[in-house]
């Protein structure tokens, strides 16, 4: 496949940045599209010219790592599909395809496509855990609970935290990231003592972050490569306003 | 948003049945606008009714036009290095899209309306007319561009109800898996109904039907 890339380069956090132009020929369809970049790369190598950094891991889609905007869509055209797991026969030969990384006040570009999503980590550390008594594993039916619950939450637990959501939402929100923790450690025995505090303190680092408001369009749940549901907004709301207006938080 | 919205919601289904009035014939239609000021008496004064309904709105209005500004300041400054690339959408929904703009039409709107049938100073008719009258005089076939501002306006009202019904059983932590289907139904009822009644009288008159 012959393609041109317009991929986002800049040198620092505090470079200005801009779209740079590549050529690229003889890409295999069958290339993923990280595989794709990596050709470009050692072309740029080879012509002793600087690699455009991007992250990736795994590369199974589960890490959460790769975070591109392709064409204007997080992940890329193909939905409920990571970066990494997306090929290059989803593309037409001869494309112009323009790579961007996430755009949000809350995740800095690095480097090229690199940005920071330590402000993720952030969240999660104001109230995404629960208090575990330590030890050896507990027998697993100590606790029971019921297969909705377990199914609905698990949902929510299939979140790898790559903020594709912020990425897509036009508000730069991350109301899905914050709904699929709040939903999948709310609805487990396991999450009760600390629920309330913890859809408080979250949605309180969210907006301290730099993260935009929510209004619903949706977007999200359409670039989140797992398909989180818009459900867990829902449920997010919920609990926000019984911990707060219903006085559920001590 | 939610709250003041469906403050503003109710109010609308109250003001579609009122205005529905008008083909009931001049004489119910004067009666209901005169009743709208008696309403309360003699356990309140006059107007008491209609003047607390009237804060509560202006109020629901600010309050429902500060949220949204403050959710538009914060979107901004959430991403201030943009895509290059043409922003794309794959949220189903037209209405999402003039959430914004046709939110800022619809206030122009309201001060049109208020103008024209409230205060009166865009009326042909004046003070000294009747409710009915007034109506008439303003859709008045020769005054055809008023009667499409109206339409376009209760247009993007729809629009705005389509998206917003929904959204707000949403924020307000009330939508759920099961309900789902039934809440965008009723999104979709709330907004058809509200433009069809509010559409139904300009039209009628400017065609005739109504005189």
């Amino acid at each position: 496949m012959k393609l041109t890339l317009r991929v986002w380069r800049q040198q620092g956090p505090e470079d200005k940045g801009s779209m740079v132009e590549y050529k690229i020929d003889g890409i295999s369809a069958d290339a993923s599209f990280l595989e794709m970049l990596d050709v470009l790369n050692e072309k740029l190598i080879a012509d002793g010219a600087d690699p455009i950094a991007f992250d990736h891991d795994c590369r199974e889609g589960i890490c959460g790592m790769c975070s591109l905007v392709i064409n204007g869509t997080p992940h890329g055209p193909e939905r409920a599909t990571t970066t990494c797991q997306l090929h290059m026969r989803k593309f037409k030969d001869g494309e112009v395809i323009d790579v961007e990384p996430w755009r949000a006040k809350a995740f800095p570009v690095v480097k090229d496509l690199v940005v920071d999503r330590s402000a993720f980590d952030r969240i999660i550390q104001s109230g995404g855990y629960i208090s575990a008594a330590t030890g050896t594993a507990p027998e697993a039916h100590s606790t029971p609970v019921p297969k909705p619950d377990a199914d609905a939450a698990f949902e929510a637990a299939e979140c790898i935290g790559c903020g594709a959501c912020v990425a897509a939402c036009p508000n730069g929100s991350a109301a899905l990231f914050l709904g699929a923790k709040v939903t999948h450690l709310g609805l487990m025995p396991q999450g009760q003592p600390e629920r309330w505090d913890r859809v408080v303190g979250m949605l309180d680092t969210h907006d301290d972050e730099g993260f935009g408001g929510c209004t619903n369009t949706g977007e999200c749940t359409i670039a989140c490569p797992k398909g989180i549901p818009l459900d867990v907004i829902g449920r997010l709301n919920h609990d926000y306003l019984r911990a707060t207006v219903g006085g559920k938080k001590k | 948003m939610a709250v003041t919205g469906g403050i503003l919601v109710l109010f609308l289904l109250m003001h579609m049945i009122g205005n529905l009035k008008i083909f009931l014939g001049a004489e119910d239609f004067n009666h209901y606008a005169h009743w709208l000021r008696t309403v309360g008496e003699p356990a309140v004064p006059r107007r008491t009714v209609l003047t607390v309904t009237e804060i509560v709105l202006g109020l629901a209005v600010v309050l429902h036009i500060w949220s949204a500004v403050s959710l538009g300041r914060r979107a901004h400054e959430a991403r201030p290095v943009k895509y290059q690339a043409k922003k794309k959408s794959h949220a189903q929904g037209y209405a999402i899209h003039t959430m914004r703009y046709g939110g800022v039409t619809i206030l122009l709107y309201i001060i049109w309306h208020l103008l024209d049938l409230t205060f009166f100073v865009v009326n042909p008719k004046g003070g000294d007319a009747t409710p009915y009258e007034r109506m008439v005089a303003d859709f008045d076939p020769s005054r055809w561009f008023i009667t499409v501002w109206y339409v376009v306006a209760i247009l993007l009202v729809g629009l705005h109800l389509h998206h917003g019904v929904w959204s707000a059983f949403q924020t307000l932590g009330l939508r759920t898996p099961r309900s789902e289907r039934a809440l965008r139904g009723l999104a979709v009822a709330v907004a058809a109904v509200v433009t069809a009644g509010f559409i139904s009288v300009p039209v009628s008159i400017t065609a005739g039907w109504v005189s």
